[in-house]
């Protein structure tokens, strides 16, 4: 039976990827984001996953305006890395886990989430990012990783309690496949941001604090923040953190927080990584 | 249920919904085309030329010529998408985003290591509602 074993929750900020691929991790500017984010890769690696099932955004990559699916899965067996627009980052490509992927696929539209299907596409700094924060810079990636992209470019995106919901489907749908996996759920994006318009570069730490401490303790609470909350208290880019609710919902009642870490600022955001552990 | 439209009083800000949608299409489908490399170069060679190719309004195209960060998400860009032309430049976001608040390069970089923009008094256009 697959079972669950870890959810993360990272940002995607481009800018760190940017500053591994550079060399440049272990300049002042960056030094203390990465130091921080050493014992989420120690845990990772303790958790040993065989697969993750990978939360993001895409940015205008895999995906455009042309159709904007809610949500999506990647079903394929390989994702290539993608050219954002400066060439694609030097990371390994993504090896996907189509088995899996397709079994979620089929288990979540019969539980009644629609979700869009894709055979092929490359993935961007969303997913990428996270998986370089908590598994460092490698030849391959040590695990396989099903994309599940969400929309968070058109409003609206999927309400919070949504994609709380379709966590709670995600649990029900590994549970249920019958080979013996271990798989850990990215919920990705956040913290507070805003990358547009005259109030660029919001942060706000009160914020960012409650919504850490709501994503061991009191999801439920979380679920009930509006867009409108999310934009108006986290940024209008904050809204991502409906994804760390989809992770969240897929991590069951009760989890441990293993490790949690924020930093302000990665470019023009705030970065959270949390590590949270099922306990029952 | 229609979306209500309550985030309209956040200032500073361009939430990218169905209205800016219906009008943007076009602009950020032609920031998209720029993820090709092929057209990366076509765009430099003769920017006009280029956008031409694409069904935009004089405004729009205007906004990209002159690089108004802010105008383009005025007549309907998407910051994922206007990004792009900032890429082709060697722009970062952080330039960006600079540009777009009116702020000099440094003051935004030293406002950011200082824990970023404060929440407080940037949560409503004034008039629109209680700051808390």
């Amino acid at each position: 039976m697959a079972r669950i074993v870890g959810g993360i929750a990272c940002s995607h900020v481009p800018a760190i990827g940017a500053a591994l691929d550079k060399g440049n991790a272990g300049n002042p500017y960056w030094k203390p984001y990465f130091d921080g984010t050493i014992p989420a890769r120690e845990w990772l690696a303790k958790i040993k996953p065989d697969v993750a099932i990978l939360i993001y955004n895409d940015h205008a990559n895999a995906l455009s305006l042309q159709m904007i699916p809610t949500f999506l899965m990647g079903t394929a067996e390989f994702f290539p890395v993608a050219d954002e627009g400066f060439g694609p980052r030097p990371v390994p490509p993504v090896y996907g886990h189509s088995k899996l992927a397709w079994h979620l696929v089929e288990s979540l539209i019969l539980d009644e989430f629609d979700m869009t299907i894709a055979n092929e596409m490359p993935v961007d700094h969303g997913l990428t990012v996270p998986l370089s924060v908590t598994c460092g810079q490698l030849d391959k990636w040590p695990f396989k990783v099903i994309p599940l992209c969400v929309n968070v470019i058109q409003y609206p995106p999927p309400t919070g309690v949504r994609c709380f919901k379709l966590g709670q489907a995600i649990r029900r749908a590994v549970q249920d496949f019958p080979e013996d996996l271990r798989v850990v759920v990215y919920g990705t994006g956040g913290m507070s941001h805003q990358l547009q318009g005259e109030r660029a570069g919001l942060v706000n730490q009160e914020f960012d604090a409650m919504f850490l401490d709501g994503m061991a303790n009191d999801p439920q609470k979380l679920t009930r923040l509006t867009h409108t909350e999310y934009m108006r208290e986290s940024g209008s880019e904050g809204i991502e953190m409906v994804m760390w609710l989809a992770m969240r919902g897929a991590l069951g009642g009760k989890v441990r927080e293993a490790y949690r870490f924020y930093h302000v600022p990665t470019s023009n955001t705030a970065s959270g990584l949390l590590c949270l552990e099922p306990t029952e | 249920m229609s979306a209500p439209r309550d985030y309209e009083t956040i200032p500073g800000t361009y939430v990218y919904d169905a209205e800016r949608g219906r009008v943007g299409y076009h602009l950020n489908m032609f920031c998209m085309s720029l993820n090709d490399p092929e057209n990366r170069k076509a765009f430099k060679a003769n920017e006009a030329a280029y956008l031409d190719r694409f069904p935009l309004t004089p405004g729009q195209k205007e906004a990209v010529l002159k690089r108004d960060w802010l105008g383009m998400l005025k007549v309907g860009g998407n910051i994922y998408y206007t990004i792009k032309i900032a890429f082709c430049d060697g722009l970062t976001f952080q330039d960006v985003a600079g540009m777009m608040c009116s702020m000099p390069k440094e003051e935004y970089a030293k406002m950011m290591l200082a824990g970023g923009r404060s929440p407080e008094g940037n949560r409503f256009k004034p008039g629109t509602g209680e700051e808390k």
